[in-house]
């Protein structure tokens, strides 16, 4: 991709700031995904604004508090709210109400499968709705952290105090457990389904390879961990949390087991939130001063796409093409930038 | 601390079963300050103010990775927090609510060892409420209630109009044995001043003025003098106060007028709540280092320090330094020896 290459006598950063169109959105946002044709900002509490390409704004009201989770898949947003609904959006707009706790408890977590079946949970219970069957729960012995599906079959990851429970929502008795002691609280697949590696309480991730459920132990951090990207094909894991972003590599069949994660894009703040390109070796970036870089995995060369000095981003997603870039910062101040 | 008054104060509200912790809370919110809270609470439903936001916990304790056993945190309130951080601006303060059974520790190190937590919200104190009928024979068989009463930085005492005038005294007397530093009020049904119990700064090192016994000022006798005389009971002291010594949770209170060595006493003060911080429940000093103007002030809870020069010492103010340790089995005489070699000679 030419547009990515700085030309080789630039003295400082490429700039692609004057070609993004500012989106101010009035309200504090907390992430960023593409429904359709349209990018879908989360408010931290009731809206999602729709934003097109023309930079038009569009407010949907979602809940009636506080929106605590969200999923996108690219076709619909389901997230969870403190109102104790689960709910999802479509490209149109439209609203439609899936699941309502019956004690009203805060839904903490929420996850969608590529089939159409998505999860939620609810204190130390998950729960999966799938097509036209039944509602299928599991308590966990702790409060559910993360949920995530794994790329193949019915299958989710509950991610909560001391380990990650897997689990078939229609075998019954096919929960497996893995510990690890610690609080465990995002939590991904790769997409070749081979590893599964959690966000940690602790400025750390863990990770197991699947096969055998061997340990990895990805330290160093200081700070939590609360982004993690696959780079396209899930070569690599990237992830915020250090004033570089950190990539592990999961490309060998040991992951990154005795290997060194690469470094790229240093800063003087912390990085806040990673979203790698759906098709090139290229990632986006948000810090903790709201600058947003874009970066390419081979080299670490940077594209500066909005400066430093405001509240910290708290958004930022690709559509799947990877034509468009959507960001935020912490108070709704972002852009769109069409590559 | 401008960046502190930023930050939302939460209140830890405690003690043991049917004391009135609920009833305090349900005149906090009741009352006409104008305020909204964020309630985290264990039990739905006793709470029956809809104005304010109000939240189950679970209380779930867990042990940090870093190797320090005493070092837990609710992770329930970590997620709560989280959360909540999505509707700042929706309420002013947030009440968080123990169980009758809970250590107040965990509750406040999150406020201390979470970095998000920490961000955006500050630990303003530890308010216990005791049952002035029931607190003496929990003292003696629920190590719970000794918790609270020992981490406390306000005591409610509540119920003392089912006591005998001699009974209050008693009971008063048993706190003090415990915790002579926090702030007490008698009431009936938890009818206390809002001021007194809501934003007293007890975790501010700025308003941590001085470190001294909330007692009678004619009572000028150090408790812990107490120790070397007897292992129990009480003995009636001059002012006609009862003095007890309880068996294994005590306050322990340094000072001297001679200036302290900080390249002694802060490797020792490490040390010693690395070493002894599963016994250390709460720690407070003020301290006037070897050629240094400015007050030096920290505060601690188990193995957890936070210290700050503080300001100038004032022209004509005393340079004294006086360390509080409230805690179960403290060495004493090690301490005090350790404290000692600080002092420049």
């Amino acid at each position: 991709m030419k547009e990515f290459t700085p030309a080789p006598d630039s003295a400082s950063i490429v700039s692609v700031t004057d070609r993004v169109k500012p989106v101010t959105l009035g309200m504090s946002v907390t992430s960023a995904h593409f429904l359709g044709h349209r990018a879908a900002f989360v408010g931290g509490e009731e809206n999602v604004a729709f934003v097109d390409d023309k930079g038009e704004i569009s407010t949907v009201t979602v809940h009636s508090g506080g929106i605590l989770s969200t999923a996108c898949d690219g076709n619909r947003l389901v997230m969870g709210g403190d109102d104790g609904k689960v709910v999802s959006l479509d490209a149109k707009g439209e609203v439609t109400l899936l699941a309502t706790d019956p004690k009203r408890r805060w839904i903490d977590a929420v996850a969608l499968h590529p089939d159409g079946a998505y999860a939620w949970s609810a204190g130390k219970f998950a729960f999966v709705k799938s097509g036209k069957n039944e509602e299928k729960s599991l308590e966990v012995p702790s409060t559910v952290g993360g949920l995530a599906f794994a790329p193949k079959g019915l299958r989710l990851a509950i991610a909560h105090y001391n380990g990650v429970t897997l689990w078939f929502p229609n075998m019954a008795d096919s929960a497996e457990f893995l510990p690890w002691a610690g609080s465990h609280l995002g939590v991904t697949f790769s997409p070749d389904n081979k590893f599964l590696v959690t966000t940690m309480h602790e400025a750390a991730l863990h990770g197991w390879r699947l096969a055998d459920n061997r340990h990895m132990r990805m330290t160093g951090y200081p700070g939590r961990v609360r982004s993690m990207s696959w780079s396209a094909g899930g070569k690599g894991l990237a992830t915020s949390g250090a004033d570089t972003v950190i990539i592990w590599p999961f490309a060998s069949k040991d992951g990154p087991m005795g290997k060194e994660p690469a470094m790229l894009a240093p800063l003087q703040a912390r990085v806040s939130v990673v979203a790698c390109h759906p098709k090139n070796d290229i990632f986006a970036a948000g810090y903790s001063d709201g600058t947003v870089l874009m970066v390419r995995l081979e080299d670490g060369a940077e594209i500066l796409v909005r400066r430093n000095g405001t509240p910290p981003v708290a958004a930022l997603a690709w559509n799947a093409k990877g034509t468009l870039l959507a960001f935020a910062d912490e108070n709704g101040d972002g852009g769109l930038l069409e590559l | 601390m401008s960046e502190a008054s930023q930050k939302i104060p939460v209140t830890v509200l405690t003690g043991y079963l049917g004391a009135g912790k609920t009833t305090l809370l349900n005149r906090i919110l009741s009352e006409n300050h104008g305020k909204k809270y964020a309630v985290i609470v264990n039990e739905f439903g006793e709470i029956g103010i809809d104005n304010d936001l109000i939240i189950g916990a679970d209380e779930e304790v867990f042990e940090m990775n870093n190797g320090c056993i005493c070092c837990t945190v609710r992770g329930d309130l970590v997620r709560i927090m989280d959360g909540l951080m999505k509707r700042k601006g929706k309420f002013d303060a947030i009440i968080v609510e123990t169980t009758g059974l809970a250590d107040p520790a965990p509750v406040a190190q999150t406020f201390f060892v979470d970095e998000d937590v920490q961000k955006n919200a500050r630990l303003d104190a530890v308010v216990t409420v005791a049952d002035a009928k029931w607190l003496s024979d929990r003292l003696k068989d629920a190590p719970e209630a000794k918790n609270q009463i020992a981490f406390a930085d306000v005591i409610v005492l509540n119920k003392t109009d089912l006591v005998s005038k001699g009974e209050l005294a008693e009971v008063e007397a048993r706190i003090r044995a415990i915790n002579p530093y926090a702030k007490l009020h008698r009431t009936e049904r938890c009818s206390v001043a809002l001021a007194d119990v809501l934003d007293r700064g007890a975790f501010d090192l700025d308003r941590i003025l001085e470190v001294e016994p909330d007692f009678l000022n004619a009572d000028d006798h150090d408790h812990d003098h107490d120790h070397h005389h007897h292992g129990h009971d009480h003995h009636d002291h001059g002012h006609g106060l009862k003095h007890y010594h309880d068996e294994d949770m005590q306050s322990l209170s340094l000072k001297t007028d001679k200036p302290l060595d900080p390249n002694v006493f802060m490797p020792w003060l490490q040390n010693l709540v690395q070493v002894e911080g599963g016994k250390i429940l709460r720690s407070k000093g003020i301290l006037a280092f070897h050629d240094d103007d400015d007050r030096y002030v920290f505060q601690g809870v188990h193995m957890m320090l936070e210290g700050d020069h503080q300001r100038k010492w004032k022209e004509g103010e005393k340079r004294e330094s006086r360390l509080v340790f409230i805690g179960r089995e403290l060495p004493e005489k090690s301490i005090r020896e350790g404290f000692e070699s600080c002092i420049v000679s």
